[in-house]
């Protein structure tokens, strides 16, 4: 059998190869497949034409659209902000109690706040900024350096003990382990503290307490223990414990200190971006009080 | 319907099948055919690189990583981090807008290899350094749920007792010198105590790794062991200067302020 030879049954012409008088046909590529690789190879060299395409050794053909990705992006990003400034602009300007009155500028707060807080805010402080262990809640009301839109816009801009230049910055001192204090004395502290916020505990731990208290602790947290929101310090005398209101948690902060690190957002976030995330939070506050 | 179509290209179909079954037939001219096509591919694939000295920008400022960071980059590859997480911003506006300028050729000029991948089952880490406190970071890798409740990120607490290898350090710092990374020989020589000087702000050693690689250089605890010098210091140290080592992205690319 030759190449020449053709199938009778179909007419096609057979590869030539002959196993024990089996031929193997040679069929055709459909045609239909045939098409289809015509198109897309004339589509391919119409790309060429149009975009950015074949590399020249030392630059590439630029296309006739004159299409750049970089410019692009540009573009739609400063489009993007021409749109939102419709918005943006009034936030920026206006005090915070305006915007909480003005229902349609509050819809863009929630929207684009929840958004901002989400992919930024939540990983620490929680999808319902209710904050966990280490991490204080937002929602409470009690706020380590003021709570008003303008104080929180602040501590977003510069954050907190960050590697920012204009960070604030506290630090808890390890009263026990940097030898300031005995662990007695510490233990004593505690239950003066405890006491602040109604933990019941013997009249004379408390008192004696007290006096370690008044001199080692009183220039941060105040003679009544009320903090300082100027300094970072926490109110001792509510019921909002970052690190744990419990023996443990308590003996921990003031045998070893603390120093919470809130990373800054200037260059990350918007001077428009971190108010909407401070009217936001004031929003949710009022919700969750009413 | 489609042989109305295919009508006026029968002649093609024809020629094609003829000389495809002829080319088939010759060993020489199949041979010639397949180094053809092969080399198409190879010229599209090889020929960018000649335009590399164009298309990388400069940044004579550039940081390069200490070697904690490069330790904590090699723990990155062992665990398998870039099959979840992706460490390039694309030029689209939603991850402008989501992670920060997109990146530049010239922040992967000192990562042998290159980690950008396409996969993100996590977020992209670009430019994560520095946008969560190191207590979060270890936190997170020793229990991410217990900050993220729907992560499904898997938890990697053993780096925090697993004293970090510094022994090898100097020649992994070599070798990469001789892909071209311009590491001088005393950052060679000390890559070892560097290494733990950089997690020991208060030792002799936290000053020699300011000297080497600059004033801005984290010199912290990162991990908060003071004890030992963990493979999560290195990791945490190596997340926190991601996106940190040029700020040319942020110079060059319009900023998205409002």
């Amino acid at each position: 059998m030759s190449v020449k030879d053709r199938d009778p049954l179909t007419g096609h012409q057979t590869t030539g190869h002959e196993w024990n008088g089996i031929t193997e046909l040679n069929t055709r590529v459909p045609r239909v497949v045939w098409f289809f690789i015509i198109v897309t190879h004339l589509w391919a060299v119409v790309v060429w034409i149009l975009l950015p395409s074949w590399p020249l050794v030392t630059t590439y053909t630029k296309g006739i659209l004159g299409l750049d990705q970089r410019e692009e992006v540009a573009k739609k990003v400063v489009a993007a902000n021409t749109d939102r400034a419709a918005w943006g602009d009034r936030i920026k300007s206006m005090s915070a109690d305006e915007i909480l009155e003005n229902p349609e500028l509050m819809a863009r707060v929630n929207d684009t706040g929840h958004q901002l807080f989400g992919d930024n805010c939540a990983g620490c402080h929680g999808a319902q900024a209710t904050g966990g262990q280490g991490f204080p809640n937002l929602i409470d009301g009690s706020w380590l350096w003021g709570g008003d839109t303008e104080t929180v816009m602040e501590t977003l801009r510069v954050g907190i003990n960050s590697p920012h230049p204009d960070t604030r910055w506290a630090q808890m001192p390890a009263f026990g382990r940097d030898g300031l204090l005995p662990r007695g004395d510490v233990r004593m502290v505690v239950d003066y503290v405890q006491s602040l916020s109604g933990t019941e505990a013997p009249a004379d731990r408390i008192a004696a307490g007290a006096e370690i208290f008044a001199n080692n602790c009183t220039s941060c947290h105040s003679n009544d223990g009320t903090g300082n929101v100027d300094a970072g310090a926490p109110n001792l005398r509510d019921d909002f414990w970052i690190y744990g209101g419990d023996d443990e948690a308590m003996f921990r902060t003031i045998w070893a200190g603390r120093q919470g690190w809130m990373p800054a957002w200037e260059d990350r976030l918007t001077e428009t971006e971190r108010k909407i995330i401070a009217v936001y939070l004031q929003h949710a506050r009022q919700d969750t009080v009413k | 319907m489609f042989k109305t179509i295919l009508k006026p290209f029968s002649k093609f179909f024809e020629l094609q099948a003829k000389t495809h079954y002829r080319v088939e037939r010759h060993s020489m001219a199949l041979t010639f055919g397949i180094i053809l096509a092969a080399g198409v591919g190879g010229f599209v694939e090889i020929a960018p690189l000649f335009t590399i000295d164009d298309t990388v920008e400069i940044d004579p400022d550039m940081r390069l990583y200490t070697p904690l960071e490069q330790a904590g980059r090699d723990i990155y590859i062992r665990e398998g981090c870039y099959a979840c997480h992706s460490q390039m911003i694309r030029t689209l506006r939603d991850e402008v807008e989501r992670y920060g300028p997109y990146s530049l050729a010239v922040e992967s000029q000192n990562d042998h290899p290159m980690l950008w991948g396409s996969k993100r089952t996590g977020p992209d880490l670009a430019r994560v350094g520095e946008k969560y406190s190191d207590d979060w970071q270890v936190r997170h890798l020793v229990d991410p749920r217990a900050l993220v409740p729907e992560s499904v990120m898997p938890h990697y607490a053993f780096l925090l007792d697993a004293q970090l290898e510094t022994d090898s350090l100097p020649d992994r710092l070599w070798a990469l010198r001789m892909v071209g990374v311009p590491y001088t020989d005393a950052m060679i020589e000390n890559a070892g105590v560097d290494a733990v000087g950089q997690a020991r702000p208060e030792s002799d050693w936290a000053d020699g790794v300011l000297d080497r690689y600059g004033q801005e250089t984290a010199v912290r605890t990162f991990d908060g062991r003071t004890d030992l010098v963990t493979e999560m210091d290195a990791l945490v140290a190596y997340l926190q200067i991601l996106g940190h080592l040029t700020d040319l992205p942020q110079q060059i690319q319009p900023q998205a302020e409002e």
